[in-house]
């Protein structure tokens, strides 16, 4: 049997899963910024009891492996809180952004700590408030620091996503498989697969890193302390 | 049933019993991770061009592809060309694999952490290549890629649960066994989640003693922010 026509035929259904996995990341990557960031500024600025509910959620969320936490909020918590008609894709691109907000809590607060504390304390003799400080003396340093670490957060969400097949996700795992099923040609399907996922894999954090480029303020160094 | 009974005649025994093959699955892996990830952050740093070559090469792969998907390749690709293993033996196998090439990144970063004189000291002291790189330069790199080989130790015991996705039944296993058999999902996750952190965290705690050990006396400790 010569497997190349039909590779080349089941290749457009291949494809189609590159985007499910791709919104996949983005849904997630956007989550853990949007709640990873002020997550980091209440683990570096925040009040006792805010810092301490931060390092419970960074613990909990790093302390279990995603197959867990996608069966946890798929079959139990999600149902039980009135959310069981959420479809699989939305269960797993939220699971794997409260997942990554926990690792990106962490490279963000590193980065603020690492802007001196002098930085702040120059803003604020200056007359700015602890906001304003934070926000246009602070965080326009920090977010350019993290952005390296930051980075590398999508190599890793990117090969995790794939774990969202067991819940049932149509992702480019689930159509690899469902391909191998129907053709029972294994290894060239399999192998296929997983150069889609090496390509998004690197082509991705080349892009990323053209981002950092672009953004670092001129003889300042991207990342550089 | 009431849920006293639930949690400790049905749930705990499961879980334990989970709990026990998670455990080989991580001993089987560990070593295995470790050893292949020397041999091949030194085999890509000191050795001949095209072992070199075939080191990155493996290394590029390997973190590139989704655990999973290489879990599937060996579990359920193999046997088309001849080569079945049992699901435990192919879950291994890919932690090996997958362990070992992380495992390398950080080792290199060691090694290329090591200043090159000590190579041309030990060289002029009349040490062979080989003799240097095992008693000079590989035990001080690996002191330094603690920090980074604890965190891929601590990253196997997570993934270890994806060797249910190939029928072994470890520890997320016996609990989505028991959750679909008497349909309590959030109490019997909840469990597994709990012995989950329960594990993570007392490794944490270890490998953190075992970093403050093994320091050469007199020298640094190694700091993670200084690290490649």
């Amino acid at each position: 049997m010569d497997v190349l026509p039909i590779l080349i035929d089941w290749l457009p259904y291949l494809l189609s899963g590159v985007s499910s996995t791709l919104g996949l990341v983005f849904a997630a990557l956007g989550l853990g910024v949007l709640l990873g960031l002020p997550m980091a500024l209440g683990q570096v600025y925040g009040a006792r009891p805010i810092r301490w509910a931060v390092g419970i959620y960074v613990w909990f969320f790093r302390g279990l492996p995603i197959l867990i936490l996608l069966f946890l909020f798929w079959f139990g918590i999600f149902p039980a809180i009135g959310l069981g008609h959420l479809s699989a894709f939305v269960v797993g691109a939220v699971v794997l952004g409260l997942r990554g907000a926990a690792y990106q809590s962490q490279i963000f607060r590193g980065a603020i700590q690492s802007v001196s504390e002098g930085q702040m304390i120059a803003a604020r003799s200056l007359g700015m408030s602890r906001f304003t400080a934070i926000r246009s003396v602070i965080l326009p340093q920090a977010v350019r620091i993290a952005l390296p670490g930051w980075s590398n957060e999508y190599p890793n969400i990117l090969t995790d996503s794939a774990v969202c097949y067991a819940i049932g996700v149509v992702e480019l795992l689930t159509i690899t498989a469902r391909i191998v099923t129907q053709t029972h040609i294994t290894i060239p399907i399999y192998l296929a697969a997983a150069g889609i996922f090496i390509v998004l894999n690197y082509g991705g954090l080349k892009l990323l890193h053209r981002l950092e480029a672009k953004i670092e303020i001129p003889g300042f160094g991207s990342g550089a302390m | 049933m009431d849920q006293t009974a639930f949690f400790f005649e049905i749930l705990f025994p499961a879980l334990m019993q989970g709990l026990i093959v998670t455990l080989q699955l991580i001993a089987c892996s560990a070593p295995f991770g470790l050893a292949l990830g020397v041999a091949i952050a030194v085999g890509r740093q000191y050795g001949h061009p095209v072992i070199s070559w075939l080191c990155k090469t493996y290394v590029f792969f390997i973190k590139g592809t989704p655990l999973l998907l290489l879990l599937f390749i060996l579990y359920f690709g193999l046997p088309s060309i001849g080569i079945t293993f049992t699901a435990f033996v192919a879950s291994v196998l890919g932690f090996i694999l997958c362990n070992s090439a992380y495992n390398a990144e950080y080792i290199r970063g060691g090694l290329i952490s090591i200043k090159e004189g000590q190579m041309v000291a030990a060289q002029a002291l009349g040490m062979t290549r080989w003799q240097a790189i095992r008693s000079v330069v590989l035990p001080q790199a690996l002191r330094r890629a603690i920090p980074g080989l604890s965190n891929e130790f601590i990253y196997l015991i997570k993934y270890s649960s994806l060797a249910y996705m190939l029928t072994v039944i470890e520890l997320a296993g016996a609990g989505k066994q028991v959750a679909t058999k008497y349909f309590l999902y959030t109490e019997s996750f909840a469990a597994v989640a709990v012995v989950y952190l329960v594990l993570v965290s007392i490794t944490t705690v270890a490998v953190n003693i075992l970093e403050k050990r093994v320091v050469v006396p007199g020298t640094v400790r190694a700091n993670p922010s200084a690290q490649l």
